[in-house]
């Protein structure tokens, strides 16, 4: 019973997690047909953002619990403004290429953000443990969490509430949604296209940077940590189908639970178990779980 | 003498030549580098079969580091280290796997098709990642190779890796451009144009995407078997997803368009990586991938396009 609660919330932690990485993704591709590699390394510019800013906010003594509000959004600002440079700078010159030309630029976008990062934070690995312990652990039925860990699943709760209330009960999210569906007619109809996929992108980007940033207290920030990460994202985004919020979260769901169960029943599956829940599900259903199949056009 | 008519044919025999002299004049460091982008221009080449169909595959790293992998456990658990007979398992296990997943790959395209194929490749990372035995994330040495019996000394035999690796390109390049020639070759064109008409030209396009498939793997795996053999270490991180990227760039970088075209692409990519390593390894990277975007923008058939053959007609 223990173990199955352990198994439970674990997998709960680490889908919200992933939640709050994939949804930036998911989101992007879903409005503008961009899968994401620079997402990694817009979590990586988030993560090292805070790092850095929690371990000069706490070394000066100041009240600590703005510190909180400080590193998730000097995070998140970081994350648009990168998105910003990205989409005005490049991607917009690229619009109307196949899907898998666009995978390659991003390809090319992660190259260059992974030796910026470098350039800027420099090698060494970055420590920002402070707000982690500040949230102390809670006991579950006798198991100790980190109190920090499971504030991660009511900030997945908030991000999805927020994503969907926007998405489906305002005007702005009834325009993207027409965007989604189709932007050539959307554009006809007097819908500025262009803006809307600079604001996808920069929330986007702001929401891969968010997660990055909620992640750096409870890690060491090194170089390579958005190569890692993309992956996991990729797998989630692609078993709830490209472009689906809800789909983010069920995919989410499905592998933190997955991956809970193989942690604390047999450690050495831990990787496959992702990357297998995501070919099986791609063997099963292409479209991923939650989009419906196109027809084929001659 | 034999009058060797196909032009290309005749370019790549001359350019074997060139290779196998060049043994005796170039220092042990660019051999070595020689046979790496050679290796690795296999693997390319497999992958530029698939991209002529109009499919890029994000996971070749999968049958590069199983080619690795099964010369090094053949090598360490089984005591084989004679080249062809490590060639030779290289291939056969590389035939099985790739037929098995091939057959569900045939049916995805575009975008699909890229992720299913990482995904693969994720998987063989996993698990090697985990498993102790072969050494994790270390991974582990290489026997030594040798050839029918005769074991080279240690000093020469990356000299000797060297010059079977240049044949064995060579050849297979040969293949490759037979096949290139052929009406299987040109098919993979139509179905990149459209798939649904040839259909209706009475070819089943699934089997030609497989059997593409099977051949790239192949490819892949024996680069790998020639990686490890010439590096004498395997890693997972031959299955990671940035080396099927690494790839995807080369394969870019060099076009598609022309048998020897990857070939070139893999030397090309492994001199500036190694002198953009050597002068800025905080940026070569950043380098690599202001290259990869400006090849995208403005030259999408890659460096091979900028020949001057290519511009009246061109020849496959």
């Amino acid at each position: 019973m223990d173990t199955a609660l352990v198994i439970l919330i674990d997998g709960l932690i680490y889908s919200s997690w992933l939640f709050i990485v994939a949804v930036g993704l998911t989101l992007i591709y879903g409005v503008m047909k961009i899968l994401n590699l620079a997402h990694g390394s817009l979590y990586a510019i988030g993560a090292y953002t805070s790092a850095s800013l929690v371990g000069w906010y706490f070394s000066t003594g100041y009240f600590p619990w703005a510190g909180f509000a400080l590193f998730i959004g000097a995070a998140i600002l970081a994350g648009m403004l990168t998105g910003f440079i990205i989409e005005r700078g490049l991607l917009r010159f690229m619009y109307g290429r196949d899907e898998v030309v666009m995978i390659l630029v991003t390809y090319g976008i992660l190259l260059i953000l992974e030796d910026v990062i470098k350039l800027l934070w420099g090698v060494d690995a970055y420590f920002a443990y402070q707000p982690y312990s500040m949230l102390g652990r809670i006991r579950l039925s006798g198991i100790s969490f980190a109190g920090y860990d499971l504030s991660l699943i009511l900030v997945a709760g908030l991000v999805g509430f927020a994503l969907w209330y926007a998405l489906n009960q305002t005007r702005q999210g009834k325009l993207l949604r027409a965007v989604i569906h189709d932007s050539e007619v959307s554009q006809a109809m007097g819908i500025n296209v262009s803006r809307v996929f600079v604001v996808t992108f920069v929330i986007g980007s702001a929401l891969g940077a968010l997660a990055g940033g909620l992640t750096a207290p409870a890690l060491s920030v090194a170089p390579g940590i958005g190569i890692e990460v993309i992956i996991l994202a990729f797998a989630v985004v692609v078993i709830g189908g490209l472009g689906s919020v809800g789909g983010a979260a069920i995919g989410s769901l499905l592998v933190g639970i997955c991956r809970a169960l193989a942690v604390h029943t047999y450690p050495q599956l831990e990787l496959f178990v992702i990357y297998g829940v995501m070919a099986m599900v791609l063997s099963i259903r292409p479209q991923g779980l939650f989009v419906t199949a196109t027809a084929r056009k001659i | 003498m034999m009058l060797i008519t196909d032009t290309t044919s005749r370019n790549l025999w001359i350019a074997m030549c060139v290779f196998l002299l060049m043994t005796f004049i170039i220092p042990n460091w660019l051999g070595f580098l020689t046979t790496v982008a050679l290796a690795k221009g296999l693997v390319v080449l497999g992958l530029a079969m698939l991209m002529r169909t109009g499919l890029v595959s994000f996971g070749q790293g999968l049958y590069y580091c199983l080619g690795g992998y099964v010369v090094g456990i053949a090598g360490t658990q089984l005591g084989i280290t004679d080249v062809i007979i490590l060639l030779a398992i290289t291939i056969i296990s590389a035939i099985m796997i790739s037929l098995l997943l091939g057959l569900l790959l045939c049916r995805y395209r575009e975008i699909f098709f890229a992720m299913l194929t990482m995904a693969f490749s994720m998987i063989l990372y996993g698990i090697l990642v985990k498993s102790e035995v072969l050494g994790s994330t270390d991974g582990f040495n290489i026997e030594p190779a040798s050839l029918m019996g005769w074991h080279p000394a240690i000093e020469s035999l990356g000299t000797w890796v060297y010059m079977f690796t240049v044949v064995l390109t060579f050849l297979i390049l040969q293949c490759i451009h037979r096949y290139f020639k052929s009406p299987l070759g040109f098919t993979g064109k139509a179905i990149r144009e459209n798939e649904i008409r040839v259909e209706y030209l009475g070819i089943s396009p699934k089997k030609v995407i497989l059997l593409k498939y099977v051949i790239a793997a192949v490819l892949a795996s024996v680069g790998g078997a020639l990686t490890a053999m010439v590096a004498g270490h395997v890693d997972p991180e031959m299955a990671f997803w940035t080396t099927s990227g690494e790839f995807v760039f080369i394969a870019l970088l060099g076009g598609i368009t022309h048998v020897a075209a990857p070939i070139v692409g893999a030397i090309i990519f492994e001199i500036i990586r190694t002198f953009a390593f050597d002068l800025a390894p905080y940026s070569w990277q950043m380098i690599l991938g202001a290259a990869l975007l400006l090849i995208i923008f403005f030259l999408p058939n890659g460096l091979w396009s900028l020949l001057p053959a290519q511009r009246n007609g061109g020849q496959l």
